[in-house]
C-alpha cells in the first residue's frame, strides 16, 4: 500500500485536541505520524496538498439503511458504502431493517462478506434487538455480537414493547455493547405524515404530534436508569426530547442521544405545503422552535452526534400521494454539507465540535475503530473543502436512490477524498 | 348566449383551481358573479349552452362521490363539453398503477380539464404539477373542497345580498372537513366572522391561529349565527373515536326544532351533504323553511360551470406562473 503524505491542511482531530496546519503521514494503513520530519519520510510517499481543506478523521455513522437483502431496489451495501464515502463517511453501521431482517448470525456474515468484497468504507452491523424485528422476544444477541454485531435496534420500528427492552438493556450489559432505540409511540403517530402543528392543520394532513417521540424518550430513559445498560436514543427532534435528555444527562444516567440532519436545516413543515413527498422524512421537518432547541442541544453537547438518517427510498416509491410515499431520505452525501451550511458557516458550530459530533462520538458510542487520526490509529481520514458550493441533485448521488429533501438547494462544503485503512477509496475531481 | 355573458376578466389567469386559500378577493369575487350570471343564463341551471362546445372535462375520482362528480359533469355538459368518467375502483389504479400515471394516461386522450378528488391532501397539486391540462380540485382529503366553499357562499350571498359582517358557524367535524377549509378562507376574505364549533377532539385549538372563533358549545353561540353549516362527521376519516357516541353527538350538536327556536329568525340552514338525519341536522330543519340545503346543491352546477368557463379562458401560459402552492 503506498503510503501517504497529506500535508498544508487543516487538522482538526478533537481526540487530540488539535486544530492547526499540520502534515499526516499514513503508512502500513495506519497513522504513522503527524508533523513528521523530512528525513522520517518514506521514498515512495504519494502527497496530497490539501491547502485551503480541513483533514479529520473519517466520519462515523450510527444509522445507515442499506437495504440489502431483500430492498435492493432502494440501495445496496455497494452503493450505499460509495454513497457514504462520497459523503466522508469512512465508517457506517447498517440497519437491520432487510428482507429477511439481519436477525441472524447468517444474515450479519452475509452483510459483512458484501462489505468486504465490495471495498466502499468500513460497514459494521447492528442486529436486530427482536427475533425477526417483531418486537417480541430477544433475538439472539450473544450470537449475533459473536458473528460481528456492534449494537441492537428494531429500528426504524420502535421498541414499543417495554418489557423487551427492559430485559435486553440488562442482557446486553454482559456484552458491553449499546441498544439503539428509535424514540416514537407508534400509536400516538398513526398514519401521521408529517409535523402536527398549525400547517398540518391548515393542510389537512395527518401529524405527526412531538408527543409521541417525547414520551418514548421518557420511557426510554427511565429503563436505562433502571438498567444501567448502553442506551442510544435517536434521532431527537423536538424541544421537550431534548429537555428530558439534558435532565438525564444531568442526573447521571448513562445515554446518548443523536439528531438528524433535516432536524438541524433551516427547512421547516412549511415546505410540506408543496405536498412533494421528498419532504415526507422522519423525523418530520419540524418549526422553528424545534429546531432551534435542537441546534443548541448539539451544540452544548446534550445531544452527542450526528447520524446521517440515509433512509433510501426508490424513485417509483416516492413518486406518489403523500399518504402512499413512504419515508425517508438520502442524505449520506448530504449530511456533511448541511451541517457546514446551517451550523458552521453561521457561526454556531465549531469545525472541531462538528467533527466531535459526525465522527469522535459516534466511534465511541458504537465502540469502533475511528474518530481519531492518533499515531497507530487506522488511517481512516476525510478530507473536506468546506468552501465549495454546490446545488443538490439527487440524480448525480452514488446511492441508488435519489429522494432528499435538499434537491435544488444551494449547500457549501464536500469530501475531496475519502481514506479508509490508508487507501484513498475515494477522490473528487473538480 | 355568448352575447348576454360578459368576456372572463382580463385579470383572470388561473388554469388551475385547487383551493380558496390562494385566492384573492377579486377572483373569488369573479367566480361567484360569473356562476350567478350562468345560473340565470341557463334558467336556474336547467338548459344548454355551447359556450364550451368541442372541449373535454375528466372526471378522475379517486374516492368515491355521487353529487359532486355528476354536477361537474352536468356543469360540463351544460356548456356545451364532453366529459369522460374515471373511477379508481376495478381500474389501473386497483392494479398497482400510481394516480400520477393514470392522470397522465387520461390527459393523453385529449382533455382540456382533470377534475380530481382523492383521499390524500396534495394530490391535485401534484397533477397541476404535472399535467399540462387544467386541474379543478374536487376534494383532496380534508384539505380543501373550492368549488363546495364557492357554493356554500354563493348560496349565503343570494339570500343576504352580502357576505361582509355575517357571522358564520361551521358545526361539526371540522378537523376532517374539507368543505371547512374551504369555508373559512373563503368567508375571511369576503369579510365573515367565522365560528368553528364542535367536540374539542374534532376543533383543535391551533384553529384559532387562522383568526377564527373556536366553540364548543353551540348554544352559547347560536343566538349571534346568520348562518350554520352542518358538517356530517366523517366517520371513515377518523382513526380514533373522537366522542363517545353518536347519540352523545347528537345531543350536543345536531340542529333541532329546539335549537331553531333559540336562533335568529333568518338564520340560514346549510349542509354540504350527504346529511345524517338524526346526526347532525333533524328532519323538521333539514326539510324546513331555513334550509337552503337543495339550493346549494343547484348552486354546485352554475359555480362548476363558471370554474370550467373560467380556466377555460386563462391565458394559456398562466400555469408556468401561477402559484400552484400556498
Amino acid at each position: 500500500m503506498t503510503p501517504l503524505l497529506i500535508e498544508n491542511g487543516r487538522l482538526v482531530d478533537p481526540s487530540q485536541s488539535i486544530d492547526r496546519v499540520a502534515r499526516v503521514l499514513v503508512t502500513g494503513g495506519l497513522i504513522a505520524a503527524i508533523n513528521p520530519d523530512d528525513g522520517d519520510l518514506p521514498p515512495n510517499v504519494r502527497r496530497i496538498d490539501a491547502r485551503g481543506r480541513i483533514v479529520a478523521p473519517g466520519l462515523i455513522d450510527l444509522g445507515t439503511e442499506l437495504r440489502e437483502p431483500g430492498r435492493e431496489e432502494d440501495e445496496t451495501i455497494e452503493t450505499g458504502g460509495n454513497a457514504a464515502l462520497a459523503g466522508g463517511f469512512t465508517t457506517i453501521l447498517c440497519a437491520a431493517n432487510t428482507y429477511p431482517p439481519i436477525d441472524s448470525p447468517g444474515a450479519v456474515e452475509f452483510v459483512r462478506q458484501k462489505a468486504q468484497r465490495a471495498r466502499t468504507c468500513r460497514i459494521h452491523v447492528i442486529a436486530c434487538l427482536s427475533r425477526g424485528r417483531e418486537g417480541v422476544d430477544m433475538a439472539e444477541l450473544s450470537l449475533l455480537a459473536e458473528a460481528g454485531a456492534v449494537g441492537f435496534s428494531d429500528a426504524p420500528r420502535p421498541t414499543s414493547n417495554s418489557a423487551l427492552l427492559k430485559k435486553a438493556l440488562e442482557y446486553c450489559h454482559m456484552l458491553d455493547l449499546p441498544i439503539y432505540d428509535l424514540p416514537l409511540v407508534p400509536e400516538l403517530t398513526g398514519t401521521g405524515v408529517m409535523h402536527e402543528g398549525r400547517v398540518s392543520t391548515i393542510l389537512g394532513l395527518q401529524g405527526l404530534p412531538t408527543e409521541a417521540e417525547d414520551l418514548a424518550v421518557t420511557r426510554d430513559l427511565r429503563l436505562a436508569e433502571a438498567t444501567g445498560g448502553r442506551l442510544h436514543i435517536g434521532p431527537i427532534s423536538t424541544l421537550q426530547g431534548v429537555e428530558l435528555i439534558k435532565r438525564a444527562k444531568q442526573r447521571g444516567i448513562n445515554i446518548s442521544a443523536s439528531v438528524w440532519p433535516q432536524t438541524l436545516s433551516s427547512m421547516t413543515d412549511k415546505e410540506l405545503e408543496s405536498f412533494d413527498a421528498r419532504f415526507k422524512v422522519r423525523p418530520p421537518l419540524r418549526n422553528e422552535r424545534h429546531i432551534e432547541v435542537c441546534r443548541e442541544a448539539l451544540i452544548d453537547g446534550t445531544i452527542d452526534c450526528i447520524s446521517t438518517g440515509h433512509t433510501p427510498r426508490a424513485r417509483e416509491k416516492k413518486v406518489n400521494d403523500l399518504d402512499l410515499a413512504p419515508f425517508g431520505m438520502v442524505s449520506l452525501e448530504t449530511t456533511l454539507a448541511s451541517i457546514n451550511t446551517d451550523m458552521i458557516r453561521p457561526g454556531l458550530l465549531s469545525w472541531p465540535d462538528a467533527i466531535t459530533r459526525l465522527s469522535t462520538r459516534p466511534a465511541e458510542i458504537a465502540g469502533v475503530p475511528g474518530g481519531s487520526l492518533k499515531p497507530g490509529s487506522p488511517a481512516d481520514i476525510v478530507i473536506i473543502d468546506p468552501d465549495i458550493a454546490w446545488t443538490v441533485r439527487g440524480d448525480a448521488f452514488q446511492s441508488r436512490s435519489n429522494s432528499t429533501p435538499w434537491e435544488g438547494k444551494q449547500l457549501f462544503g464536500q469530501a475531496t477524498h475519502a481514506i479508509v485503512g490508508g487507501e484513498v477509496r475515494f477522490e473528487r475531481h473538480a | 348566449m355568448s352575447q348576454t355573458l360578459p368576456e372572463p376578466p382580463s385579470s383572470w389567469n388561473r388554469r388551475h383551481l385547487l383551493g380558496l386559500q390562494d385566492l384573492s378577493v377579486d377572483e373569488l369575487r369573479t367566480l361567484l358573479d360569473t356562476a350567478q350570471q350562468l345560473k340565470e343564463a341557463t334558467n336556474n341551471c336547467r338548459e344548454k349552452l355551447s359556450l364550451l362546445a368541442g372541449k373535454t372535462c375528466a372526471n378522475l375520482f379517486f374516492e368515491n362521490s355521487t353529487r359532486t362528480r355528476n354536477s361537474f359533469s352536468l356543469a360540463a355538459k351544460r356548456l356545451g363539453a364532453d366529459t369522460v368518467e374515471f373511477s379508481s375502483s376495478g381500474s389501473s389504479v386497483a392494479k398497482g398503477e400510481t394516480f400520477i400515471d393514470t392522470a397522465k394516461t387520461i390527459e393523453a386522450m385529449g382533455v382540456d380539464w382533470v377534475v380530481t378528488r382523492h383521499q390524500t391532501p396534495g394530490t391535485p397539486h401534484l397533477l397541476a404539477r404535472e399535467l399540462s391540462c387544467s386541474v379543478l380540485n374536487a376534494g383532496d382529503g380534508p384539505h380543501e373542497h373550492p368549488t363546495q366553499g364557492l357554493l356554500d357562499i354563493l348560496t349565503i350571498r343570494q339570500h343576504r345580498g352580502n357576505i361582509d359582517g355575517l357571522t358564520v358557524a361551521l358545526v361539526g367535524d371540522i378537523a376532517h372537513s374539507r368543505t371547512a377549509r374551504s369555508n373559512i378562507w373563503g368567508l375571511k376574505k369576503l369579510g365573515a366572522h367565522v365560528i368553528l364549533c364542535g367536540p374539542s377532539t374534532l376543533v383543535s385549538h391551533r384553529w384559532r391561529e387562522l383568526d377564527v372563533e373556536v366553540a364548543y358549545n353551540l348554544d352559547e353561540i347560536l343566538p349571534r349565527c346568520d348562518v350554520l353549516n352542518l358538517l356530517r362527521i366523517q366517520f371513515e376519516r377518523q382513526t380514533t373515536r373522537p366522542f363517545p357516541s353518536v347519540h352523545e353527538y347528537a345531543n350536543l350538536y345536531a340542529m333541532n326544532t329546539d335549537r331553531m327556536r333559540r336562533s335568529k329568525s333568518d338564520i340560514l340552514i346549510m349542509a354540504p351533504g350527504p346529511i345524517n338525519r338524526g346526526v347532525e341536522i333533524t328532519p323538521e330543519v333539514a326539510d324546513g323553511p331555513h334550509s337552503v340545503i337543495l339550493e346549494q346543491v343547484t348552486n354546485g352546477i352554475a359555480v362548476r360551470m363558471a370554474a370550467l368557463w373560467l380556466l377555460a379562458n386563462a391565458p394559456h401560459n398562466s400555469s408556468t406562473s401561477e402559484p400552484i402552492v400556498h
